[in-house]
């Protein structure tokens, strides 16, 4: 059904899709996300949507090898087919004329950051991109995002490109040295990341809005499962975000629910690789 | 007593020998041996003691038990022709007015309903006629000894939208189906059965008898759309649109949990019973070699409420190996909303119930982890709106309770996606969608909706029985274009 009908390695352990899913293609606006299962026994995985094509009715994810179910996704090919896609879900990223917007994203968040940087210039902003990676070779998308922003900053942690740091060295430099108006800032990525950057912002009060990654099961606010405090009050990210205002979210909280399940997803991986990999 | 002795006539058995003969227990699984099994509880009766069973009732003129269901079964007549030893007459009998026997014998809070004014049940020594589960045997029986067979009328030329796998969207698909009409759900997991897949454990309502099911409603050719979250993936408006759709029915449910919202609630290890019913259930946590889905297990695990879901939660803690499960409620016994024989089993299963307890607040160590829970004791000060004594807090009464776990199930909320989405559809104050009783009609012209999304969770007959409603409802708004 959801048939895999391109897949390219991208470098270590990322890799893109296109899946044919004529419904979720259809539908999809920045920011929001699917959730796939690779087989009839796997775990119900969400992954942001990084690009939609309504003519071929295909959408585009960029996936990290991280676990068990990621892992077996990488090993499927052009041809194969998952057993689930469920989409688009949450709501789609505010895009509106805001003036200036640096979008910031980091690892697969530069996929997600994509689709909405792109938007945001659609709609006449001038869109500042800061995107990262450990060292040049590692960078995804550059192209894409030179296309969908007036200007690319690049942060690298070896300095092989651009800056040498992290994004909010690229940032802080943006708001102190250069001394730019920015009016709303959309960081995408890891969770350190994410907080990093909006305790960055809280001090000059910039909008800045992330977008949030909890463990998630069902996707449409049944199970509770991927609640966050935002402000202090209980929110489900599936379906009152995944965006949020940044200044309000507790990372802390987030970063703890996301480690819960460690152990068993580290035994589910290792014997996942002993059984089909011989250790 | 009067009553009963002038109804007996044309009883081959007289009605003092019929109510000489003892109400017939299911043979469960010992609580030793299905502490550690997700198998279900009871066997079921065999046909001598469904007869036996059967042979209570005294085939009353006025018949209480079929006003006591909500979709008015035939009930005297079923058991009459399990009594004869007719048990695929039995089940078909049934089934002319409820298509989900099977699954109701097993759910229904029968001593609510239609074993609540049985007759014989009203008389002081002698409990009512065990209908759930002669209801359970006789859909049973057919399934492994006759043909399902369903009659489809002429095939129309509509076709109709319905959204959610619920029983209630289940019901709708089935009744229209069979009126001829072309029917489609659309469901948003990944496994349609609503509740009866993600939330009822195995134990208590086995995949099987579901799978079963759903299995006829495709073979009559209802039309099933996995992974479509309507609202999103396909608007409402889209269905009765370019989808080109006639009517719609909305059954989407109550699946959104409510929180206790007290402090230390985000702490790993505090679930709502959704996600943790539905890590068992749906994505089958509970069978580790085989799926995916993670859960964790420890030694104390708390449940919070005292409804079916809090039952399932509990009972499935325990099943998962939890030493310790416990039911802490804020009210008193006379209070709890859980079926009775759930209630029961889970006693014999050495589950330990606490009474008159409100959580105020959750503990946790330094990795976040939830590790006690503080509670309060309550007292139960005057009635409330619902007429049940409402608890008051005891000031001085606070104590810790070490946990491993804890489950929240204190009921649920409205889900948004397909109320927000639907303009023109009125809710009301909480969201639920206002639906006329009789009809399901909505405010939206060739919009329908029943089940727990029109009340408020409530129970599977209901939500069957609005199904029911709705499809012949949907018929007549068809074939005259009346609305
Ligand atoms: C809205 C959203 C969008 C996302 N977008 C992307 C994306 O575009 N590309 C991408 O590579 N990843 C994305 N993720 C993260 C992705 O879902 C996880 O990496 C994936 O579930 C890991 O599964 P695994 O079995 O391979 O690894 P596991 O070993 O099971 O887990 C590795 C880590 O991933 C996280 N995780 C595990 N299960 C889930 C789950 N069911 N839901 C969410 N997180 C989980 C946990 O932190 C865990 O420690 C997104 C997550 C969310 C919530
Ligand atoms: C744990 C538990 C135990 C229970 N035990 C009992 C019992 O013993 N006896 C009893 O009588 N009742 C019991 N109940 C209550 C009973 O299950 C419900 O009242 C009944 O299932 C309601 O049926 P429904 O069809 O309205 O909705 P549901 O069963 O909730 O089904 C709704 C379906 O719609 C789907 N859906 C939701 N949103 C969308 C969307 N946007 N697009 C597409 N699909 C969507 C959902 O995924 C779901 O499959 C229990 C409930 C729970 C949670
Ligand atoms: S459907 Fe429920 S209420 Fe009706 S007869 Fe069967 S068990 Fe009783
Ligand atoms: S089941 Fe009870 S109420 Fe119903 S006909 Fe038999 S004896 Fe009468
Ligand atoms: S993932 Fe279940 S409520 Fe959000």
């Amino acid at each position: 059904m959801y048939e895999i009908v391109g897949k390219k390695n991208l470098g270590e352990g990322i890799n893109l899709y296109n899946i044919s899913a004529a419904d979720v293609a259809l539908k999809a606006l920045p920011g929001q996300f699917i959730i796939l299962r690779v087989n009839k026994n796997g775990e119900r995985v969400p992954i942001t949507i990084a690009n939609s094509d309504k003519n071929n009715k295909t959408v585009t994810i960029l996936v990290q090898t991280l676990g068990k179910t990621t892992h077996l996704l990488s090993e499927l090919n052009v041809g194969d087919s998952l057993a689930d896609v469920v989409g688009p879900l949450g709501i789609p990223t505010e895009i509106e004329k805001f003036g200036t917007v640096v979008c910031i994203g980091g690892g697969f968040g530069i996929a997600a950051i994509y689709p909405i940087a792109k938007a945001l210039k659609e709609a006449g902003n001038n869109v500042i991109s800061i995107i990262g990676a450990r060292s040049k070779g590692l960078l995804l998308m550059e192209g894409e995002m030179r296309s969908a922003s007036s200007e690319v900053l690049i942060a690298t942690n070896d300095g092989s490109y651009g800056t040498k740091g992290i994004v909010t060295d690229v940032l802080r430099e943006l708001i102190y040295d250069k001394k730019i108006q920015i009016d709303r800032i959309i960081a995408i990525g890891p969770v350190i990341m994410m907080k990093a950057v909006s305790d960055l912002t809280r001090e000059k009060s910039i909008k800045t809005m992330v977008s949030l990654n909890p463990i998630m099961i069902d996707g449409t606010g049944m199970c509770g499962a991927c609640r966050v405090l935002v402000d202090k009050k209980t929110k489900f990210a599936c379906v009152d975000g995944p965006d949020f205002d940044g200044h309000l979210v507790d990372f802390d909280n987030l970063m703890n629910r996301l480690k819960f399940y460690k152990e068993e997803e580290k035994a589910s991986y290792e014997c996942h690789m002993k059984q089909h990999h011989n250790g | 007593m009067d009553k009963i002795a002038d109804t007996n006539e044309q009883n081959s058995l007289g009605n003092k020998e019929r109510l000489k003969i003892k109400r017939h227990g299911m043979q469960c699984q010992s609580p030793e041996e299905r502490r550690h099994n997700f198998k279900e509880v009871p066997y079921g009766y065999s046909s001598e003691e469904a007869i036996e069973e059967a042979k209570r009732c005294i085939q009353c003129k006025r018949p209480y038990c079929i006003e006591g269901c909500p979709v008015n079964i035939d009930i005297p007549a079923f058991l009459k022709l399990i009594e004869e030893g007719d048990f695929l007459g039995a089940a078909k009998k049934i089934k002319e007015t409820n298509s989900l026997p099977a699954i109701c014998g097993r759910v229904c809070p029968q001593e609510d309903q239609c074993e609540k004014v049985c007759i014989i049940g009203k008389r002081k020594d002698t409990p009512s006629v065990a209908i759930g589960n002669l209801e359970r045997f006789a859909a049973d029986y057919e399934a492994k000894y006759g043909d399902i067979y369903v009659e489809v009328n002429m095939k129309k030329d509509k076709k109709i939208a319905v959204v959610g796998g619920g029983p209630a969207g289940l019901t709708v698909a089935g009744d229209l189906c069979k009126m001829g009409y072309s029917v489609s759900i659309f469901e948003a997991l990944h496994e349609i059965g609503g509740v009866l897949m993600y939330g009822i454990p195995e134990f208590r309502l086995p995949k099987e008898i579901l799978l079963r099911e759903l299995k006829v409603l495709e073979d009559m050719g209802v039309e099933i759309f996995t992974n479509e979250v309507i609202g999103k993936t396909i608007t409402v408006d889209e269905l009765l649109g370019e989808r080109g759709y006639s009517a719609v029915f909305i059954g989407t449910g109550a699946g959104t949990p409510k929180f206790l919202n007290i402090p230390g609630e985000e702490f790993n290890g505090v679930y709502s019973a959704n996600e943790f019913l539905t890590r068992v259930n749906l994505m089958r946590a509970y069978n580790k070699s085989e799926f995916d889905t993670p859960i964790k297990c420890g030694k104390t695990l708390v449940v919070f409420g005292a409804g079916n879901t809090a039952m399932d939660a509990v009972r499935t803690g325990l099943r998962l190996g939890y030493e310790d499960a416990r039911i802490f409620y804020r009210r008193s016994r006379k209070e709890m909303t859980a079926r009775l024989e759930e209630v029961h089993h889970a006693e014999e299963e050495g589950i330990k119930f606490e009474f008159l307890i409100n959580p105020v607040r959750f503990i946790g160590d330094e990795n976040h982890n939830v590790t006690a829970v503080e509670c309060e004791r309550m007292e139960l000060g005057e009635p409330d709106e619902s007429g049940r004594r409402r608890p008051i807090p005891i000031k001085g009464s606070e104590f810790v309770t070490n946990i491993d776990a804890a489950v929240i199930a204190i009921g649920t909320n409205v889900n948004p996606i397909v109320p927000s989405s639907t303009p023109g559809m009125n809710l009301n104050k909480w969201g639920y969608i206002i639906a006329d009783e009789n009809t399901g009609k909505t405010t939206k012209k060739g919009v329908f909706a029943g089940g727990d999304i029109v009340t408020g969770a409530a129970t599977v007959i209901l939500a069957m029985g609005a199904g029911k409603k709705a499809a012949v409802a949907i018929d007549k708004y068809l074939e005259t274009g009346i609305w």
